[in-house]
């Protein structure tokens, strides 16, 4: 839970929040069995917004963040993404995970898959994408993550830092408008830590859409637009980075930014 | 005080390791001499596997090929111990074709090769042109009538079943959705199959009459019986487990409980009842004057067998998958179908090849217990032989034969599954 510095300038031109609604939850309930994982969860993210979700564990980030493209369901309340209404409807879910982007803390590549396969099997099946075409979107995203040099090899020859990195080009080439991180870094070493952060941050710069639910303080400092804080299921405080950090309104979050930010 | 501060200016480059770790000494260092009681064990079951060796070797080679019966073997032997190999010269070929009629063995020695090379696209994809997976398909078709003859039109019309599904499927789903289209389908090819099929190719027949002769199932026998109901068995159980498993694990309560009831009862009850069931049972329910092949009701039979086991190997596949991978393909927006054909089937089946292989195997070999029904395999024929007079008292050398046979296929099929284990892994290698 370190506060990696990051050491680049960052590029603020084209990150700006329109007024454009991408995703809008509301009075949103969830439960596991009996217990009540997400409380009247209320949020709406706008397009071009970096949001950053913060909080001990078990207190429903990940959750939240996955019942957003329904690998959760969650029971009442009401959530939109994209225009789309998540109910039940297989196409309705099957569209908006098509357009929202997720990276996962295992990175869940396709191990039986190469790197470029792994990054062309859902544009090819689920955009119907000529293969050429795919191929060459993917070689295009791998070489943005740096790393087209890799995309015979399988996951498994890869790094942790290297899969995770073709996890967000695997998403990337689906074209999406939103992306979701659930811990991206958190299962990295240090060295692998920068440079997910990097990709992650050369997104942003381009005005990507993002959720991140992570531990990386800096990154929430630097490229957050917004940062929540939850806990216990609920959002417990929400602000800008700096006011969040400098200048924490609950003893909740007071109480978390000390134990996480160290002495 | 001591000094701790190192600091190394150089990098060491790699070595080779010592002579006495590698190659034959070493392994021999390693495996058989690395101490005195494992040097002594080494020793002693050494001289016991030559011993062994020496003795079914003195036995095996016996000057008895041209014998008549077992008297001139004993003869030939005077007094010594070895195999009578004159009952495998006389008999060879009936174990391996049973009672099929002799001038016409082309049929099932050109169906066996032909069996590989429609098997060659699917299990050395890589090695042979992409074309030859149409061979592949239209086998099932060319096999039986290669075997049990007949016109030609009777694989064409059950192949024209399919088509016809096909079709109906393709339209119905445009028109209503996929689901009404599965049904349709099928029931279409169903009707086909059940009422106008056999109408139809016997019309064809009558006009054109283009065929082999016709062998009746009761002169099949020998390998030859057990290779035809464990090669059909054996392609049909694995997709039909596939299926199985799939709906075991389903969300939905009605498809779930009809694929757990089916795989329960069959597991629970022995291959030989299902067996009684084909032979005896099944003729009192059908319509009076149907005549239902015999070597197809018990095929099905050993089909729905293998596939209730193979569901359960299947699913112990689908269960070492990660949940995450089912996660990354819903993230990616494919559907059920796909992220079951992409993702998730080609791993459970990869970690499932041992155990899927192991159901092959024995199902090949339960292909034997059909002799109980009075179908001649090679073990019912065995009997048949010892029954001769001339024969009479023979057990090692036919059991032995027969066990080579069967040991040929099953060890073939361990050693593909192998080489498949290792062309398959994408780890680190």
């Amino acid at each position: 839970m370190s506060e990696l510095a990051i050491d680049r300038d960052i590029d603020r031109s084209k990150m700006t929040v329109s007024d454009e609604v991408a995703i809008e939850i509301s009075n949103m309930n969830k439960w596991y069995g009996s217990f009540h994982v997400l409380r009247d969860i209320n949020l709406t993210v706008n397009r071009g917004e970096r949001i950053v979700i913060a909080g001990p564990s078990g207190s429903g980030k990940s959750t939240l963040i996955r019942c957003i493209n329904r690998l959760e369901e969650h029971q009442s309340g009401k959530i939109v993404v994209d225009g789309t209404e998540l109910t039940s409807d297989l196409k309705n879910i099957d569209k908006i995970r098509s357009e929202v982007g997720m990276c996962f803390q295992h990175f869940n590549l396709f191990p039986h898959l190469t790197i470029l396969e792994n990054c062309t099997l859902a544009p090819i099946w689920v955009r119907k994408v000529p293969k050429k075409e795919a191929e060459a979107t993917a070689m295009h995203f791998l070489e943005k993550v740096k790393i087209p040099d890799q995309a015979h090899k399988y996951p498994g020859q890869l790094s942790g830092g290297q899969q995770q990195r073709v996890a967000i080009a695997r998403s990337l080439c689906m074209k999406p408008r939103i992306m979701l991180f659930d811990e991206p870094t958190s299962a990295l070493d240090p060295e692998m830590i920068k440079e997910v952060l990097d990709t992650m941050i050369e997104l942003a710069e381009e005005g990507m859409t993002m959720l991140c639910v992570t531990h990386e303080m800096g990154f929430a400092r630097q490229v957050a637009n917004r940062v929540i804080f939850m806990d216990q299921g609920q959002i417990v405080e929400q602000n800008e980075p700096e006011e969040f950090f400098n200048n924490p309104k609950s003893e909740r979050t007071k109480l978390f930014l000390s134990q996480i930010l160290g002495h | 005080m001591s000094d701790i501060s190192f600091v190394r200016t150089e990098m060491l480059p790699q070595q080779a390791p010592p002579a006495t770790s590698v190659g034959v000494i070493g392994w021999m260092r390693a495996n058989l001499f690395s101490g005195w009681l494992n040097s002594v064990l080494s020793v002693v079951s050494g001289a016991f596997i030559l011993y062994v060796v020496w003795f079914l070797l003195s036995w095996t080679l016996s000057p008895t090929w041209a014998a008549a019966s077992l008297n001139e073997c004993r003869e030939i032997l005077a007094g010594h111990e070895g195999a009578c190999w004159g009952v495998i010269r006389d008999r060879w070929v009936q174990l391996l074709f049973g009672f099929y009629p002799s001038e016409l063995y082309w049929r099932p020695i050109l169906t066996f090769v032909l069996l590989f090379v429609a098997l060659a696209p699917v299990l050395f994809s890589e090695k042979v042109p992409a074309k030859l997976i149409y061979f592949s398909a239209a086998f099932p078709f060319i096999m039986p009538w290669m075997l049990w003859g007949g016109t030609i039109w009777g694989p064409l019309t059950a192949a024209a079943g399919f088509v016809i599904g096909y079709v109906v499927f393709k339209a119905v789903d445009r028109a209503v959705g996929s689901l009404a289209g599965i049904i349709a389908g099928v029931a279409a090819s169903l009707v086909w199959w059940l009422l106008l099929a056999g109408p139809v190719s016997g019309t064809l027949g009558d006009v054109l009459n283009i065929g082999l002769t016709p062998v009746e199932s009761r002169y099949f026998g020998g390998m030859m019986l057990s290779i035809t109901i464990g090669v059909v068995a054996i392609a049909c159980s694995l997709p039909i487990g596939i299926v199985l498993a799939l709906g075991r694990r389903s969300d939905l309560l009605i498809v779930k409980s009809l694929c757990v009831g089916f795989i329960e009862f069959i597991r629970g009850v022995p291959l030989i009842t299902l067996l009684f069931v084909a032979s005896t049972l099944l003729n009192i329910f059908m319509p009076p004057g149907t005549n239902f092949d015999i070597i197809m009701r018990v095929i099905i039979m050993a089909t729905l067998f293998a596939s209730a086991y193979m569901a359960e190997v299947i699913r112990g596949g689908l269960a070492a998958l990660p949940k995450g991978q089912y996660e990354g393909a819903d993230s990616l927006g494919l559907d059920y179908w796909q992220s079951q054909r992409l993702v998730i089937m080609p791993q459970a089946l990869k970690i499932s090849i041992p155990g899927i292989v192991s159901t092959f195997i024995g199902l090949f070999k339960d292909t034997t217990l059909v002799s109980v029904i009075g179908l001649l395999d090679p073990l019912g024929l065995s009997n048949a032989i010892r029954a001769d007079a001339a024969w009479n008292g023979v057990v090692w050398e036919l059991y032995g034969f027969i066990a080579f046979l069967f040991f040929v296929f099953c060890f073939s099929m361990s050693r593909y599954s192998m080489y498949l284990e290792r062309k398959l892994r994408t780890d680190h290698h």
